[in-house]
């Protein structure tokens, strides 16, 4: 039985902002869902009363002081942009709004 | 001079036998034999790594106290260095030059090491072969037809083959462990919070770590001594003192309390490979450790609650490849629309492996389906660690195999991404449960490939693992052998 379709793919690849190709939907339906079939043993397990761990630290992360530090200039951050805008201090994107 | 280890390096430029510039030149002209066949670095920094040594030569008696003084190191792709081209093995990166370097590559700097270049790995650490690397397959300086194993398999050939005498790796699954075995070095993965992850390409937040390679083990410790320490830019990075690692290394084993997993001994390895590591279990007892027997009941859920959790860490940290701030950009069409823009900048950057794992990763933290993958994987995962905590109350460190096999072909595994997982089988549990683990040779099959040994060790204490590691590689000669190919 095949838990994860064709669809699936599409609505995950939405999610995940992804174009994907009519040979890779196939593709990765049928990987994928060998892979969760084979993941699917832990959800076998009785893990009634188990806390979940999301991290191993043994103590919350330090906060440190709220200061200003030397950090990159706007021309090194811009300098790996596709498309930067350095006169205006920009990154440039195409057309969010309206048509 | 290629022979030299890193302390014999440091030791020769700091006296003024040697000088850093010879060293330096001699690796880039291994470099140049090598690679061609090899394909273990990406960038090699030629000029930068001259002047560097140059600049050390220069002033070497005043800088003679420092651990790594005048010693090459190979760095892997996915640690930001500045102005020099940082990949992570991916086409989304292939423009990008850090404006930074990473907190690791800054301390090599301070610590006198010269960086020769970026190596070759799997695309954002995902892969345990480097195929899956935009930039084509690294092999095994053992058998050129054969992985070296992955991800950090690049800085693993390069150690191997005497292009650098130590390199570093980032491990989440056994990314250094386990190419260092497959190509007959030291790796190893440090405890979780042990090194800044600070300019270290994020795959996955909560496993990701930075690790060492060398020849020796005593290498691996003089190279994790200079990067460990706590990094205020890494607020997982831990306040704890940094020992100096390679005090511990005596031979002295003498009560230590050796753990074995026999299970991990039996089921689906490689004949070979369990007497190879039956065999240092043999040399570790002869040397005064006393080996007790472990369960590890849960470990046969690791890969699975690896796969969950790596994946939903990934899928979230690599949204920020939209083609926006940094990196490569889809072509623009007329009336390409912002969202166009970015699933089309995915679709074409990332490769294959990478997209399969955004995606497993959402699906697992997509509604309805959290629960019971995501959530249900992460109780699992507090199992496994408790499993580890119930072995240290017996054993000081824990042996297995690092792989279940030796190196396998190119191309054996690529299209079936479930069987490459499974190579992964004695690896993944140890950063599930943060803790540091050390690879290193300790044989080779019939047909001359490395088998390595996995020792892990308690959270925090990688000093047991070095130690029981330097003893067995006293009493034994695989670290010292030598691929033909070099």
């Amino acid at each position: 039985m095949s838990e994860f379709t064709t669809a699936d793919v599409e609505r995950i690849a939405n999610l995940a902002r992804l174009t994907l190709t009519d040979e890779e939907k196939i593709l990765f339906a049928r990987q994928l869902d060998s892979i969760l079939q084979y993941a699917r043993q832990v959800c076998d397990l009785d893990t009634s009363g188990v806390a979940a761990t999301s991290h191993v630290l043994d103590r919350r992360p330090a906060d440190r002081p709220d200061e200003v530090r030397p950090s990159l200039t706007e021309a090194q951050a811009l300098a790996n942009a596709p498309e930067p805008a350095p006169a205006e201090g920009l990154f440039k994107v195409p057309r969010v709004l309206g048509g | 001079m290629n022979e030299l280890t890193a302390r014999e390096i440091r030791e020769g430029v700091a006296t003024g036998s040697l000088s850093a510039s010879e060293v330096c030149r001699a690796c880039l002209e291994q470099i140049d034999r090598i690679d061609p066949r090899l394909h273990a670095f990406l960038t090699v920094d030629r000029e930068g790594a001259l002047a560097r040594a140059a600049q050390i030569d220069a002033r070497a008696p005043t800088q003679e106290r420092l651990p790594l003084l005048g010693v090459p190191i190979a760095v892997k792709d996915n640690i930001c260095t500045r102005g020099l081209r940082t990949t992570a093995g991916s086409r989304i990166l292939e423009a990008f030059d850090p404006p930074y370097d990473a907190t690791v590559v800054a301390r090599l700097r301070d610590a006198g090491a010269i960086v020769l270049g970026k190596t070759n790995c799997d695309e954002f650490a995902m892969g345990s072969s480097t195929e899956n690397s935009a930039y084509g397959a690294s092999r095994n300086p053992w058998a050129p037809d054969r992985i070296p194993g992955g991800s950090s398999g690049g800085s693993a050939v390069a150690v191997a083959s005497r292009a650098a005498p130590i390199a570093l790796g980032s491990d989440t699954g056994g990314s250094v462990r386990q190419p260092a075995a497959l190509c007959g070095v030291v790796g190893m993965k440090p405890s979780y919070g042990r090194v800044s992850r600070y300019g270290l390409v994020a795959f996955a937040s909560s496993l990701d770590q930075i690790g060492p390679f060398g020849r020796t083990v005593f290498d691996a410790a003089l190279l994790l001594g200079v990067i460990a320490g706590h990094d205020p830019a890494d607020s997982t990075s831990a306040q704890r003192p940094v020992p100096d690692f390679t005090a511990g290394l005596t031979g002295d084993i003498r009560g230590l309390r050796v753990g074995v997993v026999r299970s991990m001994l039996e089921d689906g390895v490689d004949e070979e490979v369990a007497r190879s590591v039956l065999d240092a279990i043999d040399v570790l007892r002869a040397r005064g450790a006393a080996i007790v027997d472990v369960p590890l009941p849960h470990a046969r859920f690791a890969i699975p609650v690896y796969y969950l959790i790596a994946t939903a860490e990934a899928s979230s940290n690599l949204a920020r490849y939209d083609g926006v701030r940094y990196g490569f950009r889809a072509p623009a069409t007329d009336n390409a629309d912002l969202r166009t823009m970015y699933e089309r900048t995915r679709a074409q950057g990332f490769g294959a492996e990478v997209k399969r794992r955004i995606m497993l990763g959402t699906y697992v933290l997509s509604a309805g389906y959290y629960e019971a993958y995501y959530l249900k994987a992460q109780q699992v995962r507090t199992l496994i660690r408790q499993d580890y905590d119930a072995a240290f109350e017996h054993a000081d460190v824990i042996v297995t195999p690092t792989s279940p096999t030796a190196a396998f072909k190119l191309g054996e595994r690529v299209h079936d991404p479930l069987q490459m997982y499974l190579a992964d089988v004695f690896t993944v549990g140890v950063p599930l449960a943060g803790l540091p683990a050390l690879s290193l040779p300790c044989g080779f099959t019939r047909d001359g490939l490395p088998i390595g040994l996995q020792l892990v060790g308690r959270m925090w204490d990688e000093e047991a693992i070095l130690r029981a590691g330097d003893a067995y590689e006293r009493d034994t000669t695989w670290w010292s052998r030598k691929p033909e190919v070099v």
